[in-house]
């Protein structure tokens, strides 16, 4: 059996930047995922926010992460290469009541040490944003937006390349504790580890409940978004925020541009029973355009272009007012055992923060030794859409793939299909080639990139039809060749 | 290292530039030699021409052009020797970036960069299949759910099944010839669901591919939900009452593991809105007038691009005259443009094409009804002046019409806009 010294359950963002900040230390690591590839729960499904800790009550674990995690994200973005955008944040109210809203998250963030909150007029919003009125907004210039997936690919596939073992389409069936070592049994084979991280998200109870009896229960809340085209995107230059609701401890629909230009609109709050229900409802989605358009009036109905769903982890009920702060902590029942337990928003800002909190907790338990030899991997931010005429040529002059657009929609190009299906991880699904090279993101939705990244995956990788997934391990695209068929 | 020079773009002169090989982009191609354009060169982002034709391996095609029928590649094929033979040039997976106003073309294929100057362009960029989201289906997203068009390339260009018990959404040819293409591959196709009182294909495509295989059709229904997290499992259908909403109660679950999507085309103009022309919000295709220049001078539009036809063979003979017009731009045959009239859509007109006059003489106008009517109709004013009355034996969404009118110099200078109708009688 293979002995590990950290095992991590789950690669959404806290797993894998979990991951990342020890494969800077002298240590065996693995990490368990059961979706086909990493950020595929919550992690990827969110509104992207760098959040800037207005929101989290003075003193809480959310707000001290969150302020923390904040300031990290640019030297990230920077190393990493991924996309940022510290676009800024309007709270906007529509009357004078509203108005003590603002008063009351600028106290909270002035109380987090949140720089530069100003409450404006609706003239000076007017100017910021010609499409959007109201009376007076709380401006919040240290927030900003990242893509969710892009983020925590980047520390999967760093922490990848500095020798953490990533096992996709490994599901944890059971944990046994003896003596000195978890033993970890799942459909991928049986492993050892000294420590245990249960980064499991919606799945935190579950790998708790292996152990010992869980202290606690997960009240999923599903948000529903909807996507808009690109050719929208200069309806708004900053997140526009409503002042929050009164339940659920969420912070209301919401309009968010991406760092790719399209606009997102949600999410939606609603507390489900299953946490993989990942449904869109039409009631929802006629619901966040109509807010949208409360919003931004001239927003235009024919400009979605994709909706999803992600689920929130929360640890408090719709009657507890949805509400609780995060917990980090080791078991006291199982040594070894480090929970990340209720990792909702802001939890895409903390991550980073709380991956420093959890390797400080480790070093109790394991003596950290830094790597002399460590790698850094930039994004493959090399993108075709995005080069000069220069680059252009001497690529396709280097490569000739380079010359081949494969997806229309966003000018994707064969070799960026090729680099992001060579990802270190090994994540081979479309939604894989999707979510890092942006093949099949645009309007089109994969209507005619589809063919040419099966072709590839068949010529280059030497994929089976059969076996081309679309994001998990049973959504397979094909069922093979049309003359084979009565074989099956 | 790369030598310098190496990183210049191709630089190309040409008579004529067509964007686009499909059905649109062949006939225009030909049409420009034929009316004497020097070089014609036709860019296309697929490694094969002729567009969708390949993948039409059904019948049909050309009986209205030429009286005789061929399969799509049969129909392509005769158009691609055509074209050879004129010395038309084509550039095989090359995308188009950028378009400007001034006839210049950015375009990218694996030999490098080009840069193409044209006396005129035709844009025949066809169209894509509304998805999904374009009618926000609910329900979950597993994988199984594809447009008809993309099925249909799968099993007909790449030999890939694309699944076994099959659900088609909506009834227009495309999800009808798929529908008995999947049975021919043993597909068990459930059904057809189509949200209409009324198919909105081709008659004789009911009979011929669903009547024929016992598929069953579906009016008045369509997918309330989508079940299934990895592939699809299941889809519940529901009737619709008279304003297309659910009637509750009615729902039924279909066990399937595909749902193909037939809901209709949006003309592909991302590089008409790049270079400025001003698109009709109706057909989704650019304002043309009698020669089908767009609002940029010396840039032309044809086929679905210019607004979804309903045959191959009525798009190929408008787009050969599309072709013709460009030639003699290209030659300096520049047509005097005197006045200049609006043509607007009426009472009952969904929306009707060219969009502008500024010649006088024989202009061929297209539109399409909103409403099915059994008698009809058709009136053309010039302000409250009934300059055209034309009786039809029926009209219907589905079937675009055509017809020829004279527009006289005096019309022309009247300023006031020619408004088409169609009324009972």
């Amino acid at each position: 059996m293979q002995n590990f010294h950290v095992a991590i359950v789950g690669a959404g963002v806290i797993g894998s930047s979990i991951a990342w900040e020890l494969s800077k230390y002298k240590l065996d690591v693995i990490v368990f995922e059961k979706g086909s590839d990493v950020s595929s729960g919550t992690s990827k499904a969110n509104s992207g926010v760098i959040h800037s800790g207005i929101n989290s009550p003075p003193s809480s674990l959310k707000a001290r992460f969150c302020m923390e995690g904040n300031k990290m994200l640019q030297s990230l973005a920077d190393s990493f290469g991924f996309s940022l955008k510290w676009t800024g944040k309007l709270v906007i109210a529509k009357n004078e009541d509203e108005v003590k809203e603002l008063n009351r998250l600028k106290k909270v963030g002035n109380y987090n040490k949140v720089p530069g909150l100003e409450i404006k007029d609706g003239k000076e919003i007017k100017i910021q944003e010609p499409n959007v009125t109201c009376y007076k907004a709380l401006w919040v210039p240290t927030a900003g937006i990242i893509s969710p997936y892009e983020f925590t690919i980047a520390f999967a596939e760093n922490a990848a390349v500095n020798n953490v073992n990533f096992l996709l389409e490994t599901e944890v069936k059971d944990i046994q504790k003896n003596e000195n070592n978890f033993l970890i049994e799942t459909n991928n084979g049986k492993y050892q580890s000294k420590l245990l991280i249960n980064a499991a998200g919606l799945n935190c109870r579950d790998i708790v409940s292996m152990l010992q009896t869980p202290d606690f229960e997960i009240y999923p809340c599903r948000g529903e978004y909807i996507v808009l085209d690109k050719t929208y995107s200069y309806l708004v230059n900053s997140m526009i925020y409503p002042v929050p609701p009164k339940e659920f401890g969420v912070l209301g629909v919401h309009i968010t541009p991406t760092v790719e230009g399209n606009i997102l609109l949600g999410p939606s709050a609603e507390f489900v029973d299953d946490s993989d229900d990942k449904r869109t409802t039409k009631k929802m989605m006629k619901n966040l355009l109509r807010k949208g358009k409360e919003i931004i009036p001239i927003l235009p109905d024919k400009a979605v272009i994709n909706a999803y769903s992600g689920v929130r982890c929360k640890l408090a009920s719709p009657d507890e007012g949805g509400w609780a702060d995060y917990r980090i902590e080791e078991s006291k029942q199982t040594p070894n055992l480090i929970n990340l337990l209720g990792i909702e928003s802001p939890g895409l800002t903390a991550a980073p923060a709380i991956a420093k909190e959890v390797v400080k907790m480790i070093s109790n338990s394991i003596d950290l030794k830094k790597k002399t030899v460590f790698k850094i991997l930039k994004a493959n931010k090399q993108r075709f859409s995005e080069m000069s005429s220069k680059k252009r040529s001497g690529l396709i002059k280097q490569d000739k793939r380079w010359g081949r657009v494969v997806c229309r929609c966003e000018h994707v190009t064969e070799a960026e299909v090729i680099n992001a299906l060579k990802n270190p991880l090994k994540a081979q699904t479309l939604s894989s080639v999707k979510y890092r090279c942006r093949a099949g993101m645009g309007r089109c939705q994969g209507g005619f990139c589809t063919q040419h990244i099966v072709r590839i995956m068949e010529e280059d990788l030497k994929i089976d039809v059969k076996e081309i997934k679309l994001k998990s391990p049973k959504s397979n695209l094909f069922y093979g060749r049309t003359r084979k068929l009565e074989n099956d | 290292m790369v030598e310098q020079g190496s990183l210049k773009m191709i630089n190309l002169d040409v008579d004529v530039t067509v964007i686009g090989a499909g059905p649109a982009g062949l006939a225009a191609a030909i049409s420009a030699r034929e009316n004497g354009a020097g070089e014609v060169i036709v860019l296309d982002r697929n490694s094969w021409l002729g567009g969708i034709l390949p993948q039409c391996i059904h019948d049909g095609f050309g009986v209205e052009e030429i009286g005789t029928s061929m399969t799509g590649p049969e129909y392509a094929d005769m158009y691609i020797k055509n074209a050879e033979k004129l010395g038309v040039t084509f550039f095989y997976e090359t995308m188009v970036l950028q378009l400007f106003k001034n006839h210049e073309i950015i375009a990218v294929n694996k030999k490098g960069l080009h840069k193409i100057k044209a006396k005129s362009i035709v844009l025949a960029m066809g169209c894509r299949e509304k998805t999904r989201w374009d009618v926000l289906i609910p329900g979950e997203r597993p994988s199984g759910i594809y447009t008809a068009g993309v099925a249909q390339g799968f099993i007909n260009l790449y030999n890939i099944m694309v699944g076994k018990n099959v659900v088609i959404l909506g009834s227009g040819d495309v999800g009808l010839i798929v529908a008995r293409r999947l049975r021919f591959e043993g597909a068990n196709v459930k059904g057809v669901i189509e949200i209409l009182p009324y198919a909105s294909g081709l008659p004789r495509n009911v009979v011929q591919c669903l009547d024929d295989y016992n598929i069953p059709l579906y009016l008045n229904h369509t997918v309330a939900y989508i079940k299934g997290r990895e592939r699809l499992e299941s889809i519940t259908i529901a009737q619709v009452d008279e304003k297309m909403e659910i009637i509750y109660g009615t729902e039924k679950e279909i066990k399937c593991d595909t749902l193909l999507l037939s809901l209709g085309l949006i003309p592909e103009n991302e590089l008409s809105k790049q270079v400025g022309i001003e698109i009709d919000t109706i057909t989704g295709g650019p304002v043309v007038d009698q020669f089908f220049e767009t609002t940029v001078k010396g840039i032309f539009a044809c086929g679905n691009c210019l607004q979804v036809y309903d045959t191959v063979d009525i798009l190929s003979i408008g787009a050969k005259q599309v072709g013709k017009n460009a030639a003699k731009y290209a030659v300096g045959e520049t047509h005097e443009k005197i006045g200049f009239v609006k043509v607007t859509a009426g009472k009952g007109i969904r929306y009707v094409l060219p969009q502008q006059i500024n010649k006088s003489g024989k202009v061929h106008f297209y539109l399409r009804v909103e409403q099915p009517k059994k008698t009809a109709v058709l009136r053309v004013f010039s302000g409250d002046v009934e300059l055209l009355k034309k009786k039809l034996p029926w009209a219907n969404p589905a079937n675009m019409i055509e017809f020829d009118f004279n527009v006289s110099e005096k019309v022309l200078k009247s300023n006031k806009p020619l408004e088409v109708t169609i009324d009972d009688q």
